[in-house]
């Protein structure tokens, strides 16, 4: 179900200070966040947010067309590598 | 013979059925524009004079909505713009996997195709 219209959507509020902060000295470096639940707001198009994917940070650079989409759709969980073991 | 926004319609069945062969038309907005035209939606393709034709017509060219190729090249964008940006359903759409979470253990033919039998391991 989509998440109510007459609340904001929702960015971890420490991530948004960091960003707003980033954004107002010209940014630069790597923002890390584990808040893969954050929705991606125009304020962050250009910058490069490390996502946790519950190991590493991944480093995402956000364009305007992913907007309205959440951080954690740019930072898979999960690495198949194929199955068998004839490749190696 | 009608021929509407590039596709035959079926002489022999209900107006209202008979527009749901166009792409982007169902049943409810087939309703809406037979209504909008004033035509019985129990009239068959067939029996539509030239002036209804031209009515019915006149709403789906209208550029009220898409159908069609239109709506056809407007959903491939759609996905196209998920494959770009990297997210994960645009990942699945490139994998040719379910993207909303199903299993993929088993079923979830639909997408993954024919199956593909993989030989056993041989035992040493």
């Amino acid at each position: 179900m989509s998440r109510s219209l007459k609340k904001p959507p929702f960015i971890h509020y420490k991530l948004m200070q960091r960003v707003e902060a980033a954004q107002a000295s010209g940014k630069k470096s790597v923002i890390k966040t584990w808040s893969r639940s954050s929705t991606i707001s125009p304020d962050f198009v250009g910058m490069t947010i490390g996502v946790h994917n519950g190991k590493q940070f991944i480093p995402v650079y956000v364009t305007e067309n992913m907007v309205g989409h959440k951080l954690g759709e740019f930072s898979p969980t999960r690495n198949f590598r194929g199955h068998g073991g004839n490749k190696r | 013979m009608a021929r509407i926004a590039g596709v035959d319609l079926p002489t022999n069945k209900r107006g209202l059925i008979g527009l749901t062969y166009i792409y982007g038309i169902g049943r409810s907005r087939s309703t809406k524009i037979l209504e909008k035209a004033g035509v019985d939606v129990s009239t068959r393709v067939k029996d539509w004079n030239d002036e209804e034709l031209s009515n019915i017509r006149a709403i789906i060219n209208g550029g009220e909505f898409k159908v069609e190729g239109a709506l056809r090249s407007e959903v491939q964008m759609d996905i196209k713009r998920l494959m770009d940006i990297g997210c994960y359903r645009g990942i699945r759409h490139r994998n040719s996997l379910p993207l909303r979470g199903q299993r993929t253990k088993n079923n979830s033919r639909t997408r993954k195709g024919k199956r593909k039998t993989v030989a056993n391991k041989k035992k040493a």
